[in-house]
């Protein structure tokens, strides 16, 4: 007998269901080393490793590649271009066919892959890949978007204009105008395990590709793409990502690919692991924004009409800047009801790394430009930017206004920030500690205090409507164990846990009589990628219909087996009362499977309600909203731009969480990530496109001690999902990220401090202490009226 | 040329020829001795995954010349636990919510041990934060892993007295 074989068959209630805290199911292992990432599965005899060759300039002409060095390296087994790509050279995730697999004729990034070593360890590979003779007849390049034109310039694909009302007439008839521009720039994923894959040939046109992907099924039908093979032949499988946070979204598919063209030219089982400078190089980013806005605005700080331009760069290929850019303009609102607003995206074109998902997927982005114009109208009636906020948010839920329309035309019904907001206000002490702020800063001569807080409304729903399903594979083993499978992804967010966590509670059983597995292709098909904080949302409810099939089958058979209606079977804790008498959970499957009874099922979700036309800018596009709200406090150095982050409270809306341990992770680590990407994290190209932060001794990733000395993070304990999602919880992953906020608008109030409030110090982002010291000298400069 | 060094491994002696004078001891423990539980994050000893403790001092093992180390005592996550008992490190580190996504923790937790070791974080949460500051965990469970180190530092100084006493 193993120890979990005797479930407590009298409990009160199972032990892991919905809405408790539970651990990580990795825990363990975590802390004892015995995770099973990629890198660390043993390898099987014989296989060969990979070394990558990059572009050494960012856009020309290949005249000549020589390759003949690297072949007679030791240990090269063979070296792959584009004339070794069995099918397409392409993993476009969005059918542009502009993403190369191997650069043919032309290189457009400094960084792009030309060839493949194969080599018998990785040493070797990667040594030999630097003996390639390349000769480049170097083109212009662009690699900034800041001075294109984001009307004329080169866009990767198509824009989204979203419309509501007239902004020109509304901007132009308003009592007062601004007209600014705003920087903002881009972020490394920097998850911690790179981005690998290992493939192993099968018989005939078969493969599996153990890859660290958020994707599996795109990745699948990529490497079937660029293998030639229908996506039957390619199995895809990921147990664990040591991080993920949208860096393998699309950005695992090219080692993928590469990995089983060589696995099946070679007949030997393939590894590619990039090295950390070769993935900062090589692979997609956040995409950095400049954005241009127009605010039409009264004397008590109402919001007239807004006019907004988010130019992004996409880089050199279309990747996912399409819908990133939409998704930006999604979120120009935050929280802010505009009366009139009209919003263009430009993902424009550059000679740089083909820009990707990342947390939020252009979502911060678009909040970011909403804050800056919030500060533009706050500094210029001489107001608190909070009273500013607060003036201008949507209706609350259930108001009869009219004040509750987004710029793409969706209804927000669900709004609960105007008590989200009251309620951190007061639990951090905001209008005390101004009070406090302003009195330290008339005594402190270099040292210079600042606060804000920030809210947050985050969109929930793939706008590809076709990414909203989600499929689970659910077997129930004749002992009463069940196995669990869905399309979901687990990169450390939990999703797995709470996916358990719903099927326990489907069947009332305990968490542990719930097996997670790794996700395959090949047992749940077609799924999204784990992406737009949708995993438990999406697989939750897949799982619970599969778990829900097998109940019914289960309640049928015992209802005609003892001769009861159905509705006197009911499923107890570890055990079902089947009219008068209980019987085990246990018992019973072992009875349904000696008669018969089909105990798998395959369970779906397709998410209601939503619908967008993009081609009219309207739509449902999102079936729920998240929010949340951030207050930090920081102290500056107005001599050096140094800062310290002294406090932050966070009071986030999760609506019925599933596993608030887990959702409190998130919104902390959400939280200290956006931070990062807002203050020291800054992504340098030189002149040559070459990019020189590629390695964290010089891109500045939030440490342990760049947290908030004072770090206080509470989930609402009174929402609810308005839509019947999975037990009325709502996502977590993205729309903590840009409670960061709070930190860039709280230096942007110290800065302000040395101007006496008078002048918007228009601090950029990512507000690294040189900018901060910047914006301190030019209000200076600015208030001394030079 | 080979080269044959001793080392002494989460208690076992063991006897290693170097194929390549060159090896790290990252690699030489991932991909020579399966003890694939020290991760490799960054390779050039600026995100701390790679973090054991040699002669029970903290370093970065993808910055150490394996053939450097002759005559070591090398400690890794795999040696902590105690048969099932595990180290009040790990323990505190799945207390407290110490990691998310799992790929920074065993160089975490060896770091953890080795501060604590050090005997100079005392029992200021930010001068623990400063002093793991060459750990990088992009999730960002920088709250739950300071806790940990807390209080792990609390249950092996209990246990220390009682030891003494």
């Amino acid at each position: 007998m193993n120890k979990h074989a005797s479930p407590n068959l009298k409990a009160a209630k199972i032990a892991g269901g919905v809405h408790t805290d539970q651990r990580h199911d990795s825990a363990h292992k975590h802390v004892a080393g015995t995770a099973v990432y990629i890198d660390d599965m043993p390898e099987p005899a014989g296989t060969l490793h990979v070394g990558i060759g990059l572009s050494s300039v960012a856009h020309g002409k290949l005249k000549s590649v020589d390759l003949s060095a690297v072949r007679s390296a030791p240990g090269v087994v063979d070296v792959l271009t584009h004339a070794d790509v069995p099918g397409e050279n392409d993993v476009s995730p969005s059918g542009m066919h502009d993403d190369p697999v191997f650069a043919e004729g032309k290189v457009q990034f400094h960084g792009q892959p030309i060839f493949a070593v194969i080599a018998e360890t990785r040493e070797q590979g990667r040594s030999a890949a630097r003996l390639a003779k390349i000769e480049y007849e170097e083109l212009p390049g662009i690699f900034d978007i800041w001075n294109l034109d984001p009307e004329k310039d080169k866009q990767v694909t198509t824009p989204l204009t979203l419309t509501r009302g007239d902004a020109a007439a509304a901007i132009a008839a308003a009592p007062h105008r601004i007209k600014n521009r705003m920087k903002l720039g881009g972020q490394d994923h920097f998850y911690l395990e790179g981005q690998v894959s290992l493939a192993i040939p099968g018989e005939d046109d078969e493969v599996i590709v153990y890859c660290s992907t958020q994707g599996p099924s795109e990745t699948q039908h990529l490497v079937a793409h660029v293998l030639g093979v229908p996506s039957h032949a390619v199995t895809v499988e990921v147990r664990r990502m040591g991080g993920g946070f949208g860096g393998k979204e699309t950005q695992a598919n090219q080692c993928a690919a590469i990995a089983a063209i060589a696995a099946k030219k070679h007949g030997r089982a393939v590894k590619i692991r990039l090295d950390r400078d070769e993935d900062m190089t090589a692979t997609g980013k956040r995409h950095d924004f400049a954005i241009d806005y127009e605010v039409g605005f009264d004397d008590e700080g109402n919001i007239l009409g807004v006019d907004f331009m988010f130019a992004l760069n996409a880089g050199f290929s279309a990747d996912l800047s399409g819908p990133v850019g939409d998704r930006a303009l999604f979120h120009c609102d935050n929280a802010y009801f505009y009366p009139h607003v009209h919003a263009k995206s430009a993902p424009l074109y550059t000679n740089t790394v083909s820009n990707t998902a990342f947390r939020g997927f252009g979502g911060p982005q678009g909040m970011v430009g909403a804050e800056r114009v919030i500060d533009e109208v706050a500094f210029a009636v001489g107001k608190d930017p909070l009273e500013i906020r607060k003036l201008n948010f949507y209706d609350p839920m259930g108001a009869e206004g009219e004040r509750n329309v987004t710029p793409y035309h969706q209804k927000v019904e669900d709004n609960i920030i105007h008590r989200i907001v009251a309620e951190l206000a007061e639990s951090a002490d905001y209008a005390g500690r101004r009070r406090t702020i302003d009195a330290f800063n008339a005594n402190s001569r270099f040292i210079k205090r600042g606060m804000a807080l920030t809210p947050v409304k985050f969109g929930i729903s793939f706008t590809k409507t076709e990414s909203n399903q989600a499929g689970a594979l659910v077997h129930v083993y004749n002992d009463g164990s069940v196995h669990m499978n869905h399309g979901g992804t687990e990169m450390g967010q939990g999703l797995h846990l709470k996916v358990a966590q719903v099927v326990a509670e489907e069947f009332q059983i305990d968490l542990d009589r719930v097996k997670i597995t790794a996700t395959t292709t090949a047992k749940v098909p077609n799924t999204a990628p784990t992406a737009a904080s949708s995993g438990a949302d999406l697989n939750g409810m897949a799982a619970q219909d599969a778990a829900r099939q097998i109940r019914k089958r289960l309640t049928d058979f015992a209802a005609e087996k003892y001769q009861v209606p159905t509705d006197q079977v009911v499923f107890l804790p570890n055990r079902v009362r089947i009219g008068n008498q209980e019987i085990g959970f246990n018992e019973l499957v072992k009875q349904a499977y000696l008669n018969r009874i089909q105990l798998s099922a395959a369970g779906f979700y397709k998410t209601p309600k939503i619908h967008w036309d993009r081609a009219k800018g309207r739509g449902h596009a999102f079936y729920y909203y998240a929010y949340g709200a951030a207050c930090s406090e920081v102290s500056i150095d107005t001599l050096t731009g140094e800062y310290v982050v002294e406090r932050t409270d966070i009071l986030h809306d999760t609506g019925r969480s599933l596993n608030r341990a887990i959702d409190i992770g998130q919104v902390e680590g959400g939280f200290i990530q956006g931070m990062g990407w807002l203050t020291t994290e800054e992504l340098v190209w030189d002149d040559k496109g070459r990019l020189r932060t590629h390695a964290p001794s010089t891109y500045k990733i939030p440490l342990a001690s760049d947290r908030p000395k004072i770090f206080n993070v509470a989930l609402t304990d009174w929402s609810q999902a308005y839509e019947p999602t999975i037990h009325r919880s709502k996502a977590v992953g993205e729309p903590p990220l840009p409670h960061g906020m709070s930190v860039l608008h709280a230096l942007s109030d110290a800065v302000a401090s040395v101007a006496d409030h008078k002048i918007c110090p228009r601090l950029d982002a990512p507000a690294t202490p040189e900018r901060v010291l910047m914006a301190v000298e030019r209000l200076k400069a600015e208030a001394a009226g030079k | 040329m080979s080269l044959s060094i001793g080392l002494t491994i989460n208690g076992q002696p063991r006897t290693v020829a170097l194929d390549d004078p060159r090896v790290t001891l990252l690699d030489l423990l991932r991909e020579r001795l399966d003890l694939t539980g020290t991760k490799k994050g960054c390779d050039r000893g600026q995100c701390g995954a790679c973090t054991v403790l040699v002669d029970g001092r903290r370093i970065n093992s993808c910055l150490a010349l394996a053939a450097s180390l002759d005559g070591a005592t090398v400690t890794t996550i795999e040696g902590l636990a105690d048969g099932e008992a595990l180290h009040p490190v790990q323990a505190a580190f799945i207390e407290h919510d110490g990691f998310q996504c799992g790929f920074c923790t065993p160089g975490q937790i060896m770091s953890a041990i080795g501060l604590i070791a050090e005997g100079h974080a005392g029992d200021d949460p930010e001068r623990i934060r400063e002093l793991m500051s060459g750990n990088i965990c992009r999730c960002g469970a920088y709250q739950g892993i300071t806790e940990a180190v807390l209080e792990a530092q609390k249950t092996l100084a209990e246990r220390n007295r009682r030891d003494a006493a």
